[in-house]
């Protein structure tokens, strides 16, 4: 018996280029289903990762750096409610915590049905009522909640310290109260007390009660007002570090009866994320899918066709030695290299549609490169599903039915 | 190879003893009928009969394109009956050169790539089959023709190049069906000219046709009625 002679996979791949590029326009049309397939697969997932990345860096710049501890109660076994007290020095213990980039106290102070006025109470019109609450702050809750100032600065911890009657307003309050500037030591009356104003906060990233209010140093309303302790402690950490400082807090803040605090934390790092990706991902991915079995379809559909159009070449290549699985080669490969073409051209038309899509939105365009370059083979692998049925068709032609077609 | 050079009397190209074929129905129809037939190395055969008698059922017979419902058919002196489909595809590459009617050329492939198509399936090295192919051309008095698409050719330069084709392999048997069956009559004289010039070069040809004309060139006549085969004179 003689070595079996076999077409070489360079010929096959040949063969299949040429047969592939003497129908251009054919061609064209084959490869569209797949390009758009692969295009929407490709431009689906990569805005799906570009719109998850900026959702989730929304997120990472303030959410998941924000911790707060809060005072809280609950029942004991004996029927009694318990109920615990922020330490004055609360913000303080927190921030020997390693990890912490801020932190500060926070509470409301009740100045016993005093109004917030910008002049003194012998105000001759007597119509000029405030109803602006009154929150009273450590120095460093300015900057564990983002506080910008629009004009001049924070109390300190001195004024704290001393009792200062100085204030800082919330830029509502500060419109309410007709003051937009602060060098010339404005003052505002609670009741008939005067407060000088030091500064004026513009915005925040939390707690925007604050910006409504006159926020007084926290020892001004202790010994002003007989406030009784923190309400709660606001925590600005480092990036990553809100998981740990959230289970230390409690602990740092009251080591007799952590379990009375309440303590919130953002969500897991990246679970966020991962949950809106794998959202949209999925039905992206779904879309793209559908796109594919579309365009899988219409390849099996043409080639089925070009099968039968060329029934007349399967007879001569017969005819000259071909054998029957020599046939369904090149029409499997010639379906494989449609695909790839298609998935080629979808990728790049996938990756331009991402881009341009970002650029409109003004997003950071995020694309998984490996998807880039799986694209063309998956193009491959859809064409070689694709051309198996008709491959197996032209392979089953009968030389003797072949040649007389023609 | 296709020479008689061996000093052992070297078997019949063709022998086919009690062959048949026959289409199951219905209505069953018995196409080729108890042929026995024997083609020496070297001979110019031709096949004549009316339509419908079986002459291209033979030609596919012949050529390993299709099998017989009974019968022995020995390719140089090979029972080819009992082969393999694949092995048959191999020898019908190798032993058997097809020229047919209807050219068979691929469109949109240049008139060289036509003619190496029939190396592609031996492993013929590429540079090979490139050149072989030249020299085949050069043969039908095509070499001008090389780059040419097969779809600018004249019918008797297409017919022409399907020869070279079935040239090119070296076969042992070049089997044509009404080759000249398309052409108008100096193309006719022309591959005339061409299968009498390759006759005197030793290969063996059998040629189907309807045609006195085109018969009265070989050999050799044999006339084939309602699927039986006998001989005739020249
Ligand atoms: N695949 C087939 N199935 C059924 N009958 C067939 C088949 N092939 C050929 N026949 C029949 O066999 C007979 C011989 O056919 P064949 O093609 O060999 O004739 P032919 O001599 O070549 O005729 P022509 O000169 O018209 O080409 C015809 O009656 C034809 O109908
Ligand atoms: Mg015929």
């Amino acid at each position: 018996m003689k070595m079996r002679r076999r077409l070489t996979l360079r010929d096959l791949v040949d063969e299949a280029l040429s047969g592939v590029a003497a129908r251009p326009s054919r061609l064209a049309l084959t490869t569209l289903g797949t390009v758009i397939g692969v295009a929407a697969l490709v431009s689906t997932i990569g805005l799906g990762q570009t719109a998850s990345g900026q959702i989730s860096d929304r997120f990472d710049a303030t959410s998941a750096t924000r911790v707060v501890v809060e005072a809280g109660e609950r029942d004991s076994p004996d029927g009694a409610v318990q109920a615990t007290e922020l330490p004055w020095d609360a913000a303080d213990r927190v921030a020997r915590l390693s990890g912490v980039a801020s932190a500060g106290t926070f509470a409301r102070v009740a100045v016993g049905g005093a109004n917030v006025r910008g002049v003194p109470i012998n105000d001759p019109s007597g119509s000029i009522d405030h109803d602006i609450p009154v929150t009273a702050v450590t120095e460093g809750l300015f900057d564990a909640v983002n506080g910008v100032l629009s004009t001049g600065r924070f109390f300190d911890s001195g004024h704290d310290e001393r009792g200062n009657a100085v204030v800082v307003l919330g830029r509502y309050a500060a419109e309410r109260l007709g003051i937009n500037r602060v060098d010339a030591q404005p003052s505002i009356f609670i009741g008939d007390r005067p407060f000088t104003v030091v500064g004026i906060l513009d915005t925040v990233s939390h707690r925007s009660e604050l910006l409504d209010s006159a926020i007084l140093p926290m020892g001004t309303a202790e010994s002003l007002y007989g406030l009784q302790a923190p309400a709660a402690v606001e925590i600005r950490t480092e990036l990553g570090a809100a998981q740990l400082i959230g289970s230390q807090a409690a602990l740092a803040v009251a080591p007799n009866s952590p379990e009375l605090l309440s303590v919130e934390v953002p969500p897991r790092p990246g679970s966020l994320r991962d949950d809106v990706s794998t959202d949209i991902n999925a039905l992206f991915l779904a879309l793209g899918g559908l796109a594919l079995l579309v365009g899988g379809l219409g390849i099996a559909n043409i080639t089925l066709l070009s099968v039968m159009e060329r029934i007349s070449e399967i007879g001569l290549r017969r005819s000259v030695g071909a054998s029957s699985k020599h046939i369904a080669g090149q029409f499997i490969v010639e379906s494989v290299v449609i695909g790839f073409l298609g998935g080629l051209i979808g990728a790049a038309a996938g990756v331009l549609a991402t881009v341009g899509v970002s650029v409109v939105q003004d997003w950071t365009p995020l694309l998984d490169y490996r998807l880039a370059v799986l694209a063309p083979f998956l193009g491959a692998a859809i064409g070689l599903l694709a051309g198996t049925y008709p491959a197996w068709r032209a392979s089953t032609i009968e030389p003797i039915t072949a040649l007389r077609t023609n | 190879m296709t020479t008689t050079s061996d000093a052992s009397p070297s078997p019949p190209v063709v022998e086919m003893v009690g062959v048949g074929r026959s289409f199951p129905g219905p209505p069953q129809v018995h196409a080729v009928r108890d042929v026995d037939l024997a083609i020496d190395r070297g001979e110019y055969l031709s096949i004549v009969g009316p339509s419908g008698s079986g002459k291209s059922t033979l030609l596919h017979l012949l050529g390993l394109l299709d099998r017989p419902t009974h019968g022995t058919y020995r390719l140089d002196g090979v029972d080819v009956s009992e082969l393999s489909e694949a092995h048959r595809a191999e020898l019908r590459g190798e032993r058997i050169g097809f020229v047919f009617q209807a050219f068979h050329l691929l469109p949109h492939r240049s008139v060289l790539e036509n003619v190496g198509l029939s190396m592609l399936y031996q492993r013929v090295p590429r540079r090979e089959r490139v050149q072989r192919s030249r020299d085949a051309l050069e043969r039908v008095g095509l070499a001008h023709r090389v780059d040419f698409d097969p779809g600018t050719l004249s019918g008797g330069e297409r017919q022409r190049v399907a020869i070279a084709r079935a040239l090119v392999g070296e076969p042992s048997l070049l089997l044509a069906d009404e080759p000249t069956g398309n052409l108008d009559s100096d193309n006719v004289e022309a591959v005339l000219d061409l299968f009498d010039k390759l006759h005197t070069e030793g290969i063996t040809v059998a040629v189907i046709t309807h045609d006195d004309h085109v018969s009265a060139r070989a050999g050799r006549r044999v006339r084939i009625t309602d699927g039986t085969l006998s001989e005739a004179a020249v």
